[in-house]
């Protein structure tokens, strides 16, 4: 069966500086991969790749279409939700607008309130507070938010930037703890971007370790999770 | 890994061999050039061209003036037009009303204006951008008014006439001849002097501020001194400009210096050139001559064809002049980057 | 107190006016961080084919209708062609082409229209509207009724439906926009064409009063200047609040401070503008800036 997302030789420059070279992955329908890596080693610059927000080089293709060179907001319509780096939340939107705008681009007529319900099942505490500005939410509410707003769009693909980036570790795990409720109850396939090397492992089911911009081992997370590579990675020894 | 020093980039680049010429050279050079054709000019065109590319110098000077402050330093001001009609009326009050001899208003005007420019900068300190914008430009739309409120000190909407300074010493060269050579002269200065001001510690203290405050102000570099001493000398190179330009038409009048004259300054810089001295005279050369082209081209809409040239260059040239032809030399003379 | 209430009910009338204008300004100020110099050139333009087509025999409120349409796809136009090709030049060059759009309109009005003042015709019956011993002119009152309408219907669409909300996000953030599908260079231009169209408003209700004219807009730019700067250039309802009450500003210090005649009522808005920054730049309504280091 074929990959849902593949990528190959995928390189990619902001202005003359080139971040990847030659980057090359999978996601499985219904996996849940990883990419793993150190600061400055491309990970965001990925998912960015994929989205169509950088300028790229190479072949990406979902399900089976390329989608390399198409612009960010046809590349969303075929069913790919990007939760970037630093939430990217309307601030001055309310939550439920937020929500509303997630699934904006759905060709379907389907009213949104089923959709509101379903998200709000999996945050709760996003329903309290769906008149509030988003703003003045939490961090952890912001990226869950995030995620809420991604679900909207009833994606086939979640695409997550550094889902822990600046949270307590328990509510970091609540947030993985859903994406993987969401992984199965959804079928949503997740490419996941990640500093947090063990919490990335734990989730997915395959990874990728990228340094300065070149893939540099990957394999099941099992076996991943035993290697030095990552360790040499991060640590440099 | 390292491929940024590759053998076939920098054989490429000795093959240029006028790139290896610093670039401070050429521009030297090209200033040079231009001094030479402006000195023969005079004794080969009519009264009426001479007067033209007289207005030329003294708009570079206005034009320099609001760079520094604009494109050099970032403060944002479309009411360059007050600093030029309080140069032009201290010049006419000064030899009409006192008597004074004219050479005395070009300093008395930078004076003036120094004054009055710094402490507007004070105040608008507290603003940026859109917002000091908008203060100038009041101030820009106010300038006729008040002008005209003052008639005791300013003659009112009549204005006051003056008479062209006669070549001194009795030297062979009409008074448009002379006003020429002094206007040149005065601008050669005030460019050597911006550049001395830029390229130094001043200079990136300007761009500084201008590119990121708050690090400028973390770096220990005083900004609110800078910013309104920056406003001050941008108002001072406006006012000698105003001053000479009384000189040059022999005559002030309220309606001359209205909002209008502040944004054709602020289109002077951004099509010359934000940053940049050169830029000063590619403006200076468009607002003097492309409205007449345009006039040339259709007398029934004459400013709509005007209208279509601005879009035209903004389209062609988004850096403006100057600013086009840095990056067409960058483009020259960049070596031949191939990835590996 | 008769005198009072006319000139607030006046002011009124024409701090609609200003307001509207205000409202183009900021809308497209919110999108793009660009003042859009060319919005009273453009209402003026479009009041002028309004008139055009009123010469032409069609009746008052399809002319009207007709004119907002154009309006809108005018507006629309120019963003697409115009100023998208420079969307990302420096902000001073996007000044620079708006500045060349308000000559051009300028000048064409001039050169198809002439120069010389036309009457305009006001929808609204000659007759005063008598409420006990205050007399209002219905031009006024109509004018009033006319803007409150037209901003009413942007406040729901703004607010209620998908496409407002999709037009809003893009505006504040359009690269998350991009994240929800929105297309945000047609989020731009839909903004051009709706300021367009309030600016063509604002434009039919002011030309009764001040006979058409291609420079009938210039002063009323300024005054919608000083309404946005008043209101707050980041917030739409302050700018329209800003407006309104500018008008009444201008009209009670008109009347009831002896040395301000005619000439001298534009100072009044400079003033404003001047006292507003020096105070609170951000406005009566708007956000301050806060810059995150």
């Amino acid at each position: 069966m074929p990959a849902l997302l593949e990528a190959e030789r995928v390189e990619a420059r902001y202005g003359w500086t080139k971040v990847l070279h030659g980057v090359g992955f999978t996601v499985e329908v219904g996996g849940i991969t990883t990419i793993l890596g150190a600061n400055g080693a491309g990970k965001t610059t990925t998912l960015r790749a994929v989205c169509g927000m950088v300028r790229t080089a190479g072949v990406i293709r979902f399900d089976g279409r390329r989608i390399d060179g198409q612009a960010t907001e046809d590349i969303v319509r075929l069913g790919i939700a990007h939760v970037p780096e630093g939430r990217g939340t309307f601030v001055q939107l309310t939550v439920e607008e937020n929500l509303r705008l997630g699934a904006y681009c759905r060709r379907d007529r389907a009213p949104r309130g089923a959709d509101l319900d379903r998200v709000y099942g999996y945050f709760p505490v996003l329903r309290e507070r769906r008149r509030q500005v988003a703003g003045t939410l939490s961090g952890g509410e912001q990226q869950m938010l995030a995620l809420a707003r991604a679900l909207m769009l009833r994606p086939r693909l979640l695409l997550l930037d550094e889902p822990s980036l600046g949270l307590a570790p328990m509510i970091v795990r609540e947030i993985l703890r859903i994406v993987r409720a969401i992984n199965q109850e959804e079928r949503a396939s997740v490419l996941l971007v990640e500093q947090n090397a063990a919490l990335a492992l734990d989730l997915a089911d395959y990874a990728y370790l990228l340094e300065t911009g070149r893939v540099i081992r990957s394999g099941p997370s099992a076996v991943m999770r035993e290697d030095d590579a990552i360790r040499r990675s991060y640590l440099g020894y | 890994m390292a491929d940024h020093v590759s053998t076939p980039a920098v054989a490429r680049a000795a093959e240029i061999r006028w790139a290896r010429v610093a670039p401070w050279r050429w521009t030297l050079a090209g200033w040079l050039a231009v001094l030479v054709v402006a000195g023969v000019l005079p004794f080969t065109l009519s009264d009426f061209r001479l007067f033209q590319f007289t207005q030329v110098f003294i708009y570079a000077m206005a034009l320099l003036g609001l760079n520094i402050l604009t494109g050099y330093n970032g403060q944002i001001s479309l009411g360059h037009g007050a600093f030029y009609a309080v140069g032009a009326y201290t010049a006419a009050v000064m030899i009409d009303r006192w008597s004074i001899p004219y050479g005395w208003t070009i300093p008395a005007a930078a004076l003036l204006c120094l004054v009055v420019g710094f402490l507007f900068g004070i105040p608008a300190l507290r603003l940026e951008g859109l917002y000091l914008a908008l203060a100038t430009f009041a101030l820009a739309l106010a300038v006729p008014q008040i002008l005209k409120y003052f008639e005791h000190w300013t003659g009112g909407s009549q204005g006051i006439v003056l008479s062209k300074p006669a070549a001194p010493l009795g030297l062979p060269l009409t008074a448009d001849q002379w006003l020429y050579l002094v206007s040149l002269a005065v601008l050669l200065a005030l460019v050597v002097l911006a550049w001395n001001l830029l390229r130094g510690r001043t200079g990136r203290a300007l761009v500084a501020i201008r590119d990121n405050p708050i690090a400028a102000e973390a770096m220990g570099i005083n900004s609110a001194l800078y910013k309104s001493l920056t406003f001050g000398v941008s108002a001072a190179y406006t006012g000698v400009a105003g001053a000479l330009s009384a000189l040059a038409i022999a005559f002030v009048a309220p309606d001359a210096f209205n909002v209008f004259l502040s944004i054709t300054f602020l289109v002077g810089i951004v099509i010359g050139g934000l940053a940049s001295i050169s830029g000063a005279i590619f403006g200076a050369l468009f607002i003097q001559f492309v409205p007449n082209w345009a006039q040339d081209i259709s007398k029934a809409a004459p400013w709509a064809i005007y209208g279509v040239f601005l879009i035209v260059f903004m389209y062609a040239m988004p850096r403006g002049i100057a600013g086009s032809l840095r990056l067409l030399w960058r483009r020259l003379t960049r070596p031949n980057r191939r990835s590996p | 107190m008769d005198t009072f209430l006319q000139q607030v009910v006046s002011g009124l009338a024409t701090g609609g006016i200003y307001g509207s204008l205000a409202l183009a300004l900021v809308m497209i100020y919110q999108a793009t961080d660009v003042v859009n110099f060319a919005q009273g050139e453009m209402a003026m333009f479009s009041t002028y084919l309004a008139w055009s087509m009123l010469q032409a025999g069609l009746p008052y409120w399809l002319a009207f209708a007709g004119t907002l349409a154009i309006a809108f796809v005018g507006g629309l136009l120019i963003e697409r062609l115009v100023i998208r090709p420079v969307e990302n030049a420096p902000i001073l060059a996007i000044v620079i082409v708006c500045i060349g759009l308000l000559v051009i309109f300028n000048s064409l009005a001039g050169w198809i229209y002439s120069y010389i003042q036309k009457p305009f015709p006001s929808p609204f019956p000659e007759r005063p509207i008598t409420l006990g011993a205050v007399v209002f002119g219905a031009h006024d009152v109509g004018a009033i009724g006319v803007t409150l309408v037209v901003l009413a219907l942007l406040y729901v669409f703004f607010r209620h439906t998908p496409l407002g909300l999709a037009m809003r996000a893009a505006a504040q953030n359009p690269v998350s926009s991009r994240l929800c599908g929105v297309r945000v260079g047609w989020m731009l231009a839909l903004g051009w064409g709706l300021a367009a169209l309030v600016g063509a408003v604002a434009g039919l209700m002011v030309a009764p009063k001040v006979f058409l004219d291609p420079n009938m807009m210039s002063g009323i730019l300024i005054y919608a200047f000083a309404s946005a700067t008043l209101g707050g250039f980041t917030s739409p309802c302050g700018a329209v609040l800003g407006g309104l009450l500018v008008g009444v500003i201008e009209n009670l210090v008109g009347t009831y401070v002896w040395f301000i005649g005619t000439e001298l009522k534009l100072t009044v808005a400079l003033a404003l503008i001047l006292v507003v920054l020096l105070v609170k730049p951000s406005g009566l309504f708007g956000r301050a800036v806060v810059h995150r280091v």
